[in-house]
């Protein structure tokens, strides 16, 4: 076994996971594909989508692959950055917001 | 930035050798990833063979103004690899009297050969369909006695092809040095302003995107879309033609790759990109490189690995199109630059 969890290396092996489940894996590779495709969003405005969810989801080999695809569609690093603000700024106001909960629950205990 | 060429450092990796060790060691010799020439025999593609000659590339000198991070050339002002006038005397014979329609001078700074314009004047006499110069802009602006170059490729019905790896400041001078972006900027300001790269305009004007880094280029048009709407938007530059071209593993990016430790990567990315569909178009199917001192390549790329045509016709004073066509192009493991997602040439994507 691997002595760490993250192989920067195992991105290439992505592929692979069809060897265990054919069908599923080809479904889902199709699907994958087709929704990076151009559409009603270019593929470079999906490129960051991806780049900012990448880092909500803190999956390295995510953030490897997109931060890769969106240099290779010309994206600036100011707009990488500000993408990932608004994955994170999501993230914290997904946080705080919760705080609402906790102000409803205290008022109701100790209102 | 570079200041000086891996040439006048003294790298192992200026020689060509070296380059081509690295580029069959490690990773395929090992296995991990098949040699070019395995992969293109998959789809029986091998021995890939040179079709009717169309276009004639003429190294000119390897001297540049620039030291730009990955040039393939390895060029730059200590570089003193000049083509004389006798050799150019020679290719022109070969310009009047070949079947190819374009011509593309490059180097380095091809304007910086001291015989470029008499080249080009007896050059444009010929009439040839296409006539490419490939010129960096800042030499443009480098000095007084070059200001005049956009009225002299005008008079002449040059095909002005340049390169510009961004639409922003930061990215293009991270690549290609400091001020190179402004330098550059108004020189297609003064290529526009005499007609150069303006809609239904016959003075072509087209640029040359490559990656600034370890990363292939995006999809043309897309790339295209984006650098027309910057330009536009932000200086008012107008241009035809946006040309993606992915960095081939050599000289001074190959040195990059391997400093940065992305060589393996690197590798590993243009070979999931293998497009056989790009094989058949690539580039030294159809065209000829010629050194600064005469010398025949399937490609420039070759011209700096040292790998001569395969082909007895070796040398422009020996120059036969006949016995050059149908050769087998010599290839090694930089091929997959050419042959990675919609392909890449000197006339970017041909898939």
């Amino acid at each position: 076994m691997s002595k760490t969890y993250y192989d920067p290396a195992d991105l290439r092996k992505f592929g692979k996971i069809t060897e265990w489940s054919e069908e599923l894996g080809n479904k889902f590779f199709d699907y994958y594909g087709k929704v990076f495709e151009e559409g009603a969003l270019t593929a470079r405005e999906k490129s960051l989508i991806a780049l900012a969810v990448a880092h909500t989801e803190q999956c390295p080999y995510c953030i490897d692959a997109y931060t890769k695809d969106t240099l290779q569609r010309g994206v600036t690093k100011e707009e990488m950055m500000e993408a990932i603000h608004v994955g994170a700024a999501i993230k914290s106001g997904a946080t705080l917001v919760h705080g609402v909960q906790m102000m409803n629950k205290v008022n109701k205990l100790d209102g | 930035m570079a200041t000086k060429s891996l040439h006048k450092l003294g790298s192992d990796l200026a020689q060509s050798n070296k380059q081509l060790e690295i580029l069959s060691n490690g990773i395929f010799k090992n296995g991990e990833l098949p040699t070019f020439k395995d992969k293109i025999s998959e789809t029986n593609q091998f021995p890939l063979k040179a079709k009717k000659l169309e276009i004639l590339q003429i190294n000119v000198g390897y001297m540049c103004n620039q030291v730009c991070d990955h040039c393939h050339v390895d060029a730059g002002p200590d570089r003193k690899e000049i083509m004389t006038r006798e050799t150019m005397q020679q290719c022109l014979e070969v310009i009047r009297n070949s079947g190819a329609h374009t011509l593309d001078l490059t180097g380095g700074a091809p304007e910086m050969n001291p015989d470029f314009r008499w080249f080009v004047e007896e050059a444009a006499k010929v009439g040839i369909k296409d006539f490419i110069v490939r010129s960096n802009l800042t030499i443009i602006r480098a000095n007084k006695k070059y200001h005049d170059l956009p009225e002299f490729f005008k008079r002449h019905n040059v095909h002005v092809v340049s390169s510009m790896p961004h639409w922003t400041r930061g990215k293009t001078d991270k690549q290609r040095g400091d001020g190179v972006f402004d330098k550059s900027i108004k020189a297609l300001q003064d290529l526009n302003a005499i007609g150069y790269g303006m809609p239904d305009s016959d003075l072509r004007l087209d640029l040359v995107y490559n990656p600034s880094g370890a990363f292939l280029p995006g999809d043309q048009t897309s790339m295209e879309k984006d650098f027309k709407k910057a330009l536009l938007e932000d200086f008012g530059i107008q241009f035809h033609n946006l040309f993606a071209i992915t960095n081939l593993p050599i000289a001074r990016f190959l040195d990059y790759l391997i400093a940065s430790d992305n060589y393996e990567d690197y590798m590993y990315s243009l070979v999931e990109a293998y497009n056989p569909a790009a094989v058949t178009n690539v580039m030294c199917t159809n065209t000829l490189s010629i050194s600064w001192d005469g010398y025949l390549f399937d490609c420039d790329f070759n011209q700096m690995l040292e790998l001569p045509v395969n082909s007895k016709s070796k040398h422009i004073s020996e120059f036969n199109e006949k016995l050059l066509e149908g050769r087998n192009i010599v290839i090694s493991q930089h091929c997959y630059g050419c042959t990675a997602g919609a392909g890449s040439s000197c006339q970017g994507s041909v898939a």
